[in-house]
């Protein structure tokens, strides 16, 4: 009988099979994109089953909601299903290749990185010496900070934009309109699909109960990562246009977007992983789990430093906590397009090709 | 885990599936104190209920997911027709009618409504769907039981009730494999039909029964309305008779649910183990004929027959669970499906011989009918023709049973005309009070909240 289980099916084979079983179910149609998606085919190739699973955030509620989840012969687990599908294409699209893996299943690997980029950064103070700056330019100089981090951002940058890149290809996307643009925006800003239909919120950290402390959670997380990003950006900006180097009084545009961004970071970063340790595994990829976890922590850690570092102005402490906090935006960049970072680039080619595929049924 | 031996409950409810949970929240939102008794471990409770995905619903305009306006009377006429006139009409009315407050309340219960699936559009005016399907609306009413207090055991299949002078005086369980005596004050028995139970199937249809596949739980085995019939209980609808459709051949044998369905028989030509036709495939929408089939499949030899389409006709109907047999000539489909060659070829042959020239028209009666066979095929004939061919089997798939305990308005069950005392039942074990025959879908859960929510409220206000 096809629907014999056999351990031999790879992540994509396994997908397909509860694809096409939710196929002639189609109960869970109104919880998120995957469903209508699928539900609009009749056969599923593989590039298909890379496209449904980036559109599944895992928020469980397909699977609580299913009669068929085993001990049912079924054996129905579409979010781990999806979960190893994404796994597996993002190793497959990234490069270089050798890292793919590496940091996005793999904590200590992360964690490693953490420690290698902060040893780097406090060898560039010891190597580069106290320049003339003020505050933390005087542990590193402007020019040695624009040295070590324009390559460090830049490059994972190219690197995920290669693996966007090979996505499209697979999934065989068109010539992006400027409207599936929008629309893929406006889900991924809305989290639209974060919020479970009809149903107010994800089933994760409290079993099939509804709830919207994931998506919070989430949220506090990216508009901090944008706070800081933008803080970040406006000190570049302040810097070279209006010829005004940090440090920057707290009435400034940096700091300004800087500390809450921080709060945000930190406190969405804390949040997501108490979730993460309350929901359960079997539900994700499970080999996936400890990078995911480092790579939260690494996040909210950028957070969480940044702060300190600014709580520390005037200490003997700046030195020490500059080469943290560089280190864990260094670790951070450089992991960027191998871990699970990479989802954000990864979803939004999913949801302008979905929208894409939207337009084409009318 | 406390015991619930040894303490009187006020409200002892019997079953884990839609009637039993509206049942039991109705009662604890009073404040009394209720326990739930579900036969099922936690993994499959709900019984049939975590199958569904809608319930019809009257309602006077558009009304949460629900379009247009449902009003009673249309209601009534289409529950008029499925059943034949066999149902009693002031039960009846009163489920309609009652059936515009659930859905709100069913909202403030934790139940998530969505817009009508794709492939059902036809359906959304009448019938509100679950958001995720039945499992998530026993999930969110298992949440609310267990915010309002609700005690519930998994694992307890109730053996016995004892009634003593029109009372209910308490109850036999095995909870956990321990036998456990429990005392109530009032009980409200929500435990479903009996067509989980093979043997009385046999006893009441035949042998033949042997062959039927279960479309929903296991659990559902009539144990308590055996108990109660052998103690008198006043019954209703026919012992003899249950819901049957077409499902795929290839289904579980219990819990293969909503996805076995197939709805690829307007599309084909059906023949049984001999390779005969037996039944005009074209007699109407398909929507209105699938629940014959069950029948008419278990008329024929092993209870088994095999539906033939050819690749004009694959992607016309919903996908299936299981893919298709699929060959490129007749026999050699006839010999994957284990059917006789020779005599499928000739019994295909005969039907394309029989097609007439038309438009076909896949989504209304197109009158494309066949000329000169017996039986014919009175629309959307079209010769099997075109390889690949594609043949499914086909096995009766029981849904539920009929037979039930007669109730009144308010849920009341009665023994030799006389009400019992604190006893109330609903859902399956009495929607033959209304449902003599037919079915109308949606229907079921419909029976299931109104009397639920009606026997929780008497149960509680009975023990007040
Ligand atoms: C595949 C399928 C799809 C369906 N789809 C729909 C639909 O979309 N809409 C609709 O309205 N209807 C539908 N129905 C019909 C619907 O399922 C029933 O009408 C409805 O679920 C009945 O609810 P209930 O609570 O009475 O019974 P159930 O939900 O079956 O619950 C009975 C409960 O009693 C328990 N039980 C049984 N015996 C004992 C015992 N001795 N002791 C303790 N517990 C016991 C069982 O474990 C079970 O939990 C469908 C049925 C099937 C099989
Ligand atoms: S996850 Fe289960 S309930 Fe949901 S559509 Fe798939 S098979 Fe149906
Ligand atoms: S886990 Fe959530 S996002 Fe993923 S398929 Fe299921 S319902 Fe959709």
């Amino acid at each position: 009988m096809s629907l014999d289980i056999t351990p031999t099916l790879t992540a994509t084979e396994e997908a397909r099979r509860q694809v096409e079983i939710c196929n002639a179910c189609r109960y869970c149609e109104g919880y998120c994109a995957v469903f209508p998606a699928a539900f609009a085919e009749r056969e599923f190739a593989d590039a298909d089953i890379t496209q449904l699973a980036s559109l599944c955030h895992n928020c469980r509620g397909c699977y609580y909601a299913c009669q068929y989840t085993d001990p049912h012969e079924f054996a129905l687990n579409l979010p781990a299903a999806l979960a190893e599908v994404r796994v597996e294409s993002w190793a497959r699209f990234a490069w270089p290749g050798p890292f793919a893996r590496l940091f996005q299943t793999n904590g200590v690997a992360l964690a490693a990185a953490l420690v290698v980029g902060t040893a780097l950064i406090f060898a560039a103070i010891r190597a580069l010496g106290t320049g003339a700056g003020d505050g933390f330019y005087a542990y590193l100089s402007h020019s040695a900070m624009v040295a070590i981090f324009a390559p460090a951002f830049l490059f994972p940058l190219l690197a995920l934009a290669v693996g966007v890149r090979r996505y499209w290809a697979e999934v065989g996307g068109a010539r992006v309109a400027w409207a599936d643009l929008k629309a893929a925006l406006v889900d991924a800003g809305r989290m639209r699909n974060l919020s479970g239909g009809a149903a107010e919120g994800c089933n994760y950290e409290k079993g099939d109960r509804y709830s919207v402390a994931r998506k919070h959670a989430h949220h506090a997380v990216v508009w901090g990562f944008l706070l800081c990003f933008a803080s970040t950006s406006s000190g570049t900006v302040l810097h070279y246009l209006f010829d005004m180097p940090a440090p920057y009084p707290f009435l400034s545009l940096p700091k300004l977007l800087g500390v809450p961004g921080g709060l945000l970071l930190t406190v969405g970063a804390v949040g997501l992983a108490v979730l993460k340790l309350k929901a359960d595994r079997a539900l994700g990829a499970a080999g996936a789990w400890g990078g995911e976890m480092a790579f939260v922590i690494l996040l909210g850690l950028t957070g969480l430093t940044g702060l300190m570092l600014y709580a520390a102005t005037g200490t003997g402490l700046v030195g020490p906590l500059l080469a943290l906090h560089l280190g864990t935006v260094l670790a951070f960049f450089v992991t960027l397009p191998y871990s699970k970072m990479a989802h954000a680039a990864y979803r939004l080619a999913a949801l302008t090709r979905d929208a894409q595929q939207r337009r084409a049924r009318g | 885990m406390t015991r619930v031996d040894g303490i009187t409950w006020d409200v002892v409810v019997v079953g884990g599936g839609n009637a039993a949970l509206c049942a039991a929240i109705e009662a604890a939102e009073t404040g009394a104190r209720v326990l739930m008794l579900e036969a099922a471990p936690k993994t499959y409770r709900g019984g049939n209920s975590r199958h569904t995905r809608n319930f019809r619903c009257m309602h006077h305009g558009p009304l949460s997911v629900l379009t247009g306006s449902y009003e009673e009377d249309e209601y009534f006429d289409d529950l008029i027709r499925v059943t034949k006139g066999k149902t009693d009409e002031d039960l009846a009315r009163m489920t309609i009618r009652d059936s515009e407050a659930c859905l709100p309340w069913m909202e403030r219960h934790g139940v998530a409504f969505q817009p009508s699936l794709s492939g059902t559009l036809s359906l959304s005016r009448t019938n509100a769907f679950f958001l995720g399907g039945g499992k998530a609306l026993v999930n969110a009413y298992y949440n609310t039981a267990e915010d309002l207090g609700v005690t519930v055991r998994y694992e307890a299949e109730v053996t016995h009730v004892t009634v003593e002078g029109g009372r209910f005086q308490g109850l036999d369980a095995r909870i956990g494999g321990q036998d456990v005596r429990i005392e109530g004050r009032a009980l409200v028995l929500a435990s479903g039909g009996f067509q989980a139970d093979i043997d009385w199937l046999a006893d009441a249809w035949g042998p033949a029964a042997r062959n039927f596949l279960i479309r929903g739980t296991p659990y559902n085995r009539g144990v308590l309305l055996r108990d109660m019939l052998d103690q008198g209980a006043d019954s209703v609808g026919d012992p003899t008779q249950c819901h049957a459709v077409a499902i795929d051949g290839r289904s579980p044998k219990f819990d293969g649910g909503i996805v076995t369905r197939l709805d690829c028989v307007p599309f084909s030509v059906v023949v049984n183990r001999d390779g005969d036709r037996f039944y005009d495939e074209g007699e109407d929408v398909w929507p209105k004929r699938y629940a014959i089939w069950g029948r008419l499949v278990a008329a024929q030899p092993d209870q088994v027959a095999y539906s033939i389409i050819d690749s004009k006709s694959i992607n016309l109907f919903m996908p299936s669970v299981f893919p298709p047999e699929k060959a490129d000539t007749i026999e050699g489909l006839a010999q994957k499906l284990g059917l006789p060659g020779n005599k499928l070829r000739e019994t295909v042959d005969a039907f394309n011989a029989a097609c007439r020239a038309g438009t076909f028209h896949p989504t209304e009666l197109d009158g494309l009918a066949t000329e000169g066979i017996t039986p014919p095929k009175t629309n959307w004939a079209r010769p099997i023709t075109e390889p690949p061919f594609y043949g499914y089997s086909l096995r009766p798939g029981v849904t539920f049973t009929y037979l039930g305990l007669r109730v009144d308005r308010t849920a009341r069950v009665s023994a030799g005309g006389a009400r019992l005392h604190n006893i109330w039942a609903a859902g399956e074990i009495m929607a033959g009070s209304i449902l003599g025959e037919g079915y109308l879908a949606g229907f079921g859960m419909t029976i299931g909240t109104v009397f639920g929510r009606i026997a929780g409220q008497e149960a509680a206000a009975h023990v007040a």
